[in-house]
């Protein structure tokens, strides 16, 4: 039995099912409004989803039952009295400490918990950083969706903001550098591409087993680090990929090799290329890419799927691999994305999936 | 001290309660107010700024209500969600 946790633009739908076959709802949260992200936090057992309200603002709430009562977090807001407001909450992650989660925001924002997120506190060293006047947001606003904790060491950390490139933390948080080198930002003028702080990633993950390495699907752009995220080297030119645009990526924990992406046409036509929707595979690191698509949409199919509605579970060859679009599809594999199945289909917008 | 009207899910924070008696001089002392007396509603009604959340509306008696709208005695405050933000 595989659950997933779908947030989509009407609510949370937890669903239930078997590989191989439709998945059956087994709770909606939220109808009715925008469900951003949810995850069950491994370690208590207890599930966090993040709702924007366009009436009553963003909030984070806890439960242990997600067919039961949500109770809403506190703290997740931002200074009171400022010229600024929380506007959503882009992702939930667990930390490397006991009841240690984050959350990142916008308008690119870091949050902490320390009691399993029942409580929350903004990282004021971020929200302080100097020259976060002039940060410029992407078109989905300045968020904070990425954060890649260290397996076993809670003092590193790194964050993916659209659109303020990438920040490395080696002290829990309370200090902060950016992490740039080699990201080229197509879409501003060449000669300013060098000094640009207007750096659009939209997704970033560390691989477990080699945690200097991470991978990064940005605005125009596929990237790898082998140094924690100091540089940054292309893996998205000439390496099979149909185009280097998209916003999801995962990777296999086991493999500091793998990692997946779901390419979408264009910046100007965020759909999937050709109509046919297909997962992409390195497991050379980026050298090379190979569409996986057996059991997936073959044609008239120009689905979207945003930058948190691809997850796995597991590891090797028979991780689970799961996504969903705006079309309301949920689409699985059980073989690391070898064969693929329809889990959900006609649910509201997908904004995100989780494997619980 | 005016009279706030609330429906829900505001009422279900306010402890079941779709109308309380307030002190306050303007929208926005009425609306600390209720979030003194009812500390689930903070950051519902006003957001971090201090400010009523855009897709919210606040009626004075028949008018609409900003923040610093001054407040007689017995006025009647309406707080309800807009029909703006229904794209969402």
């Amino acid at each position: 039995m595989t659950e997933l946790l779908v947030g989509t633009k009407k609510g949370l739908f937890a669903l239930q099912g078997e590989s191989g076959a439709s998945f059956e709802i087994s709770a909606r949260a939220f109808a009715g409004e925008p469900c951003e992200f949810a995850i069950r936090d491994p370690r208590s057992g207890r599930y966090l989803a993040s709702v924007t309200s366009a009436f009553y603002g963003p909030k984070v709430f806890v439960t242990d039952d997600p067919a039961g009562e949500w109770q809403e977090a506190e703290g997740v807001a931002l200074p009171e009295g400022g010229d600024a407001a929380l506007k959503r909450i882009w992702t939930i992650v667990s930390g490397e400490e006991d009841g240690l989660l984050y959350a990142g925001g916008d308008p690119g924002v870091l949050f902490e918990s320390r009691d399993g997120g029942l409580t929350w506190e903004l990282n004021r060293p971020f929200w302080e950083q100097e020259g976060r006047a002039d940060w410029q947001p992407g078109a989905g606003g300045m968020c904070l969706h990425s954060i890649a904790t260290w397996p076993g060491d809670p003092s590193r950390l790194a964050l993916g903001i659209s659109a303020v490139g990438v920040w490395l933390s080696d002290d829990g948080g309370a200090t902060w550098r950016h992490g740039n080198d080699g990201l080229v930002a197509r879409y501003v003028p060449e000669e300013s591409r060098e000094d640009t702080l207007a750096l659009c990633v939209h997704n970033m993950h560390r691989a477990p087993a080699r945690p200097e390495r991470l991978f990064m699907q940005f605005h125009g752009g596929v990237y790898r680090s082998d140094d924690t995220g100091e540089t940054w080297t292309d893996i998205g030119t000439d390496t099979g990929l149909p185009s280097d645009f998209g916003f999801p990526l995962v990777v296999d924990p086991e493999d500091p090799d793998s990692a997946y992406v779901i390419p979408l046409t264009a910046d100007m036509d965020r759909v999937t290329p050709d109509g046919r929707v297909r997962v992409y595979e390195t497991r050379d690191a980026g050298v090379s890419w190979t569409a996986r698509g057996d059991g997936l949409p073959a044609e008239n199919a120009y689905l979207t799927i945003l930058r948190q509605a691809l997850d796995r579970a597991g590891s090797g060859p028979g991780m689970g691999i799961y996504f969903g679009a705006t079309s309301g599809d949920v689409f699985g594999s059980d073989d690391a994305g070898a064969t693929w199945f329809t889990a959900a289909t006609r649910l509201p917008p997908v904004h995100s999936v989780r494997v619980v | 001290m005016a009279v706030v009207r609330l429906r829900a899910p505001l009422s279900e924070l306010a402890g079941g309660r779709r109308e309380l008696v307030l002190d306050g001089a303007t929208v926005s002392e009425v609306l600390r107010a209720l979030e003194r007396e009812h500390p689930d509603v903070t950051g519902w009604i006003l957001d971090e700024r201090g400010r009523i959340r855009e897709h919210i509306n606040v009626f004075v008696n028949r008018e609409r209500g900003r923040e610093d709208t001054a407040l007689a005695a017995e006025d009647r405050i309406h707080v309800l969600p807009s029909i703006s933000g229904g794209d969402q």
